[in-house]
């Protein structure tokens, strides 16, 4: 299966999405958060897609919006696609999970969590992981100050 | 004694309890500062919940500041048993971006110490396990073997553990010319050297017994957790990124990708054994034919890499390593996601050991060979 | 007064007789308890002392290495300088654990030893206790160090140590059956628990080759189910450093520590002890029948060189166990003792009485 083909059956899915992949060496479909949970459910399950491998999680902060990236591919047949939520709320940032699809997804989304600050809805288990409970602030973000702990050069 | 009485003694008979116990951040077999809570039911585990965190060094944050030449350092210090395979990747990932065509030499040079490093750390790895089961002499043995590795990088790169040798367009010296000889030199003797560890522990009845059946990881487990590596292979799940995305030059050397499908700690145990015999299968193909040429392409002063998204997948000894650079055209990246194989491993252990006995917890987490500073980066 | 390295009877009762001649009657006895406390104290310190050293030799030198090698000639003074650093040290009891049965297990656990290597007949005439139950006492009392293990976890108030102590308990008691059979199948040859008559009975030939199959079978089950007792490798499951951290002494430090270590060593030493003196005819030479000439160059060697030779070898033969297989599980271990080793050793016992009683042993 190649790009076109993943665009037009991600397509048939939600309506509303962007799609990137000159540039990069992945697909990229932006999606909205209220599409994400429905994409991605449908990725998981087609057979003709099976993406069963959710090999990164992760989140970009663009400032005026945050991305939630997922990078799925499957292990039968070799496809890949990049899924971009794009966050605009940045005060309360909220994602649907998908640690229920890819089980990874349960330690990546407290990651993502503990770093970026986005909640993700129905998440089992929504905890700081790397950090110690009581941190105040998320590290990643673009706007975290921290004057002890960070020298600006 | 009554019968009304016997059936009240009977009744104030204490149940059972659940008790926690935690393992670590200092304790003998976490290899590290890991933590894991256990919920015990005398001595079979309930529950394990793992408390990462402890040498959280925020590796992601410093490369925002960081010009790409010095990420390059940074990453050795994520799994420091496969340090050159982390630098190998983030060149990799920031020559992709460059679109830097890298000289034939490099990439020889490249594979060839990758998979020193991978035997290095599985030979360390092998050691490991067998003191976690009890035999403390399997870990003399693998420091002996690995010493030899050791110093080899030692001649070439000048360290001997976290060796930088990887900057971005290629290596940073030449090899140095006693480094041929020495490696086949190496792989004759480990030849010789490697049914050893066979005999010591794979034919052992008690390690069999402690390893078989042992930390079960069922193959659609392995995929939705992301267990790659040799713990994901032993499951049935062929990751393999030096077969399936081949990076430098592993499309033109022939081996084996070692795919089990029991998914217990022997097959695990089993893949880690038999990818030593690939790599030094690898080493052989390509020792005699490193190309003549430059060991460095060359690069800007100050990279900068052209607006976009980057990702590049290696194998490590551990699994698979993913590098994501988010580049907004300046001299440092906008930001970088290091994908760690040991932080989906690790997720994977509670399902795998739950039922089993502290012991076989002991056994399952030396075979998903956990290094604590790539999981918590 | 007459010494005779081949035979130290003349020898102990000469002394007795000067005591008898310098002190009165009661004194003199009570004075010749003080020489033989003062003699095995010194003896069992030695003992701790060089099978530590020896211990880490061996090891080292399975393990391709030189072991210690800095503190005196080849690193002979590095146990006495690792006394010395656990003499000093700060005896740490941590909080919340029971202060009297902490400190009351680290010297139960050193008592059974000691009372044990009482009975232990080194030479012939040099026997302190020689009953006509010697072996059950030796094996009786060996068992009461479970005691100072159970105490040492339950009173630490730590649950690394309560797992060891509990594995150590179901363990050494599973283990003393087949510890206890396996020398059951020999008594039936000597019919006699005195030691002293079970080295005599050995004059004309070990029991291990006088007795057949059965005395061999009945060997192999000795060493291992004795190894568990004394809960060295593989069956170290008390300790299990990558699974328990130490556990039942995770707690002790400094010299309550240093017991511990020395009950292992002398719980190794007894051991040997009871298998060189039951199986191997403990201070007795190798004879060979009514073959007279082979008999009398044996016999120039002395009894005390044959006696702590096998043990020796007992000992080594141990260590290579500790130093080569990995750990077993707790239950593995169980299943060992309760579903092979302890039908084997009922069976063998069985077949001992019938070659005992068709005549087939030598």
């Amino acid at each position: 299966m190649d790009n076109e083909n993943l665009k037009n059956i991600i397509n048939s899915v939600i309506t509303d999405c962007e799609f990137s992949g000159d540039e990069t060496q992945f697909l990229n479909v932006i999606v909205k958060p209220e599409d994400f949970r429905k994409l991605a459910e449908f990725l998981r399950k087609n057979s003709e897609t099976h993406m069963d491998y959710l090999f990164c999680l992760t989140a970009v902060d663009w400032i005026t919006h945050l991305f939630t990236v997922y990078h799925l591919t499957s292990s039968i047949n070799n496809i890949t696609v990049v899924i971009k939520v794009k966050i605009t709320d940045r005060e309360n940032p909220v994602v649907d999970t998908v640690c229920d699809l890819w089980k990874t997804a349960e330690f990546h989304e407290r990651e993502v969590y503990d770093l970026f600050g986005i909640k993700f809805k129905n998440h089992p288990d929504l905890r700081r992981i790397l950090l110690e409970d009581d941190w105040v602030g998320f590290p990643l973000r673009k706007d975290y100050k921290d004057e002890v702990n960070i020298v600006e050069l | 004694m009554t019968e009304q009485e016997l059936i009240t003694n009977i009744e104030t008979v204490p149940e059972t309890q659940e008790y926690f116990i935690n393992m670590g951040p200092q304790h003998p077999s976490t290899h590290g500062v890991l933590r894991l809570l256990l919920t015990l039911d005398g001595e079979i585990i309930k529950k394990i919940e793992p408390h990462l965190g402890y040498i959280h060094r925020s590796i992601e944050k410093m490369c925002e500041k960081d010009s790409y030449q010095q990420i390059v350092h940074l990453t050795d210090r994520m799994d420091y048993l496969s340090c050159h395979i982390n630098n190998e990747a983030v060149c990799l990932c920031v020559e992709k971006g460059l679109q830097l065509e890298v000289p034939e030499r490099v990439k020889v040079i490249r594979t060839i110490i990758s998979e020193l490093t991978r035997l290095s750390s599985h030979q360390l790895w092998w050691g490991v396990m067998g003191m976690d089961l009890g035999a403390i002499t399997t870990f003399l043995y693998g420091f002996r073997d690995r010493e030899l590795i050791t110093d080899i990088f030692e001649e070439t790169c000048g360290a001997r553990l976290t060796m930088n040798y990887n900057v971005p367009g290629g290596v940073m010296f030449d090899i140095h010319p006693n480094f041929q000889k020495r490696t086949k030199d190496f792989i004759t003797y480990f030849r010789k050297k490697l049914p050893e560890y066979d005999e010591l522990l794979t034919g052992n009845v008690i390690f069999t017994e402690r390893t078989k059946d042992i930390g079960y990881l069922s193959k659609d487990d392995a995929i939705s957790f992301g267990v790659t590596g040799p713990s994901g292979r032993a499951s049935g799940f062929a990751c393999d990124v030096r077969k399936r995305f081949p990076y430098s030059a592993y499309d033109r050397v022939q081996f084996e990708e070692i795919v089990y499908t029991e998914g217990d700690c022997f097959a695990r145990y089993k893949a880690r054994i038999a990818e030593m015999w690939e790599s030094m299968k690898i080493i052989e193909q390509l020792i005699d034919n490193i190309p003549e040429g430059e060991h460095k392409a060359k690069t800007k002063a100050v990279i900068k890499l052209p607006e976009g998204e980057y990702y590049q997948r290696v194998e490590t000894a551990r699994g698979e390593l993913g590098v994501y650079i988010v580049s907004d055209n300046k001299k440092s990246p906008y930001r970088v996601k290091f994908r760690s194989p040991g932080f989906s491993n690790l997720s994977a252990l509670d399902t795998m050991a739950r039922g089993n006995k502290i012991a076989d917890l002991v056994a399952t987490m030396s075979t998903l060979d956990l290094v604590i500073p790539d999981i918590d980066r | 007064m007459n010494f005779n390295i081949y035979d130290f009877t003349d020898f102990v009762n000469s002394i007795n007789v000067w005591l008898n001649t310098v002190f009165p009657p009661a004194a003199a006895d009570i004075a010749g308890f003080v020489i033989i406390g003062i003699c095995f104290l010194t003896f069992i310190t030695l003992l701790g002392l060089s099978l530590v050293y020896i211990e880490r030799k061996v090891c080292a030198f399975f393990q391709q290495r030189l072991g210690p090698m800095r503190v005196g000639f080849w690193g002979t003074a590095q146990t006495i300088a690792d006394i010395i650093k656990l003499i000093f040290k700060e005896p740490l009891v941590s909080k919340g654990s029971d202060k009297f049965l902490f400190n009351l297990a680290a010297f139960i656990v050193i008592i059974a030893p000691f009372m044990a290597i009482a009975a232990v007949p080194f030479a012939k005439g040099l026997h302190v206790l020689d009953f006509d139950i010697g072996l059950f006492f030796i094996t009786a009392v060996s068992s009461i160090g479970v005691t100072g293990i159970l105490l040492a976890g339950w009173s630490s108030n730590n649950k690394y140590s309560l797992i060891g102590a509990m594995r150590s308990g179901a363990q050494i008691v599973s283990y003393e059956l087949s510890v206890i059979l396996s020398l059951l199948t020999i008594i039936i040859l000597t019919g006699s628990l005195q030691l002293s008559v079970i080295v005599e009975s050995q004059r004309d030939g070990w029991w291990i080759f006088k007795g057949n199959i059965p005395a061999v079978i009945a060997f192999f089950i000795f060493i291992i189910a004795s190894t568990a007792e004394s809960n060295r490798g593989p069956f170290d499951m008390a300790e299990a450093e990558s699974e328990l951290t130490a556990g039942f002494h995770t707690e002790y430090s400094g010299i309550k520590f240093a017991y511990f270590f020395l009950a292992e060593y002398i719980n190794l030493f007894i051991i040997a002890a009871v298998g060189a003196t039951v199986f191997f005819g403990g201070w007795m030479p190798l004879h060979i029948g009514n073959f007279e000439f082979f008999n009398n160059i044996m016999d120039f060697i002395p009894p005390i060189i044959w006696f702590f030779g096998k043990i020796a070898a007992i000992i080594f033969l141990i260590m290579w166990f500790k130093w080569t297989f990995p750990r077993l599980r707790i239950d593995q271990l169980l299943t060992l003792e309760w579903k092979y080793l302890l039908p084997i050793n009922l069976v063998n016992l069985l077949l001992m009485a019938l070659v005992a009683l068709s005549g087939w042993h030598l």
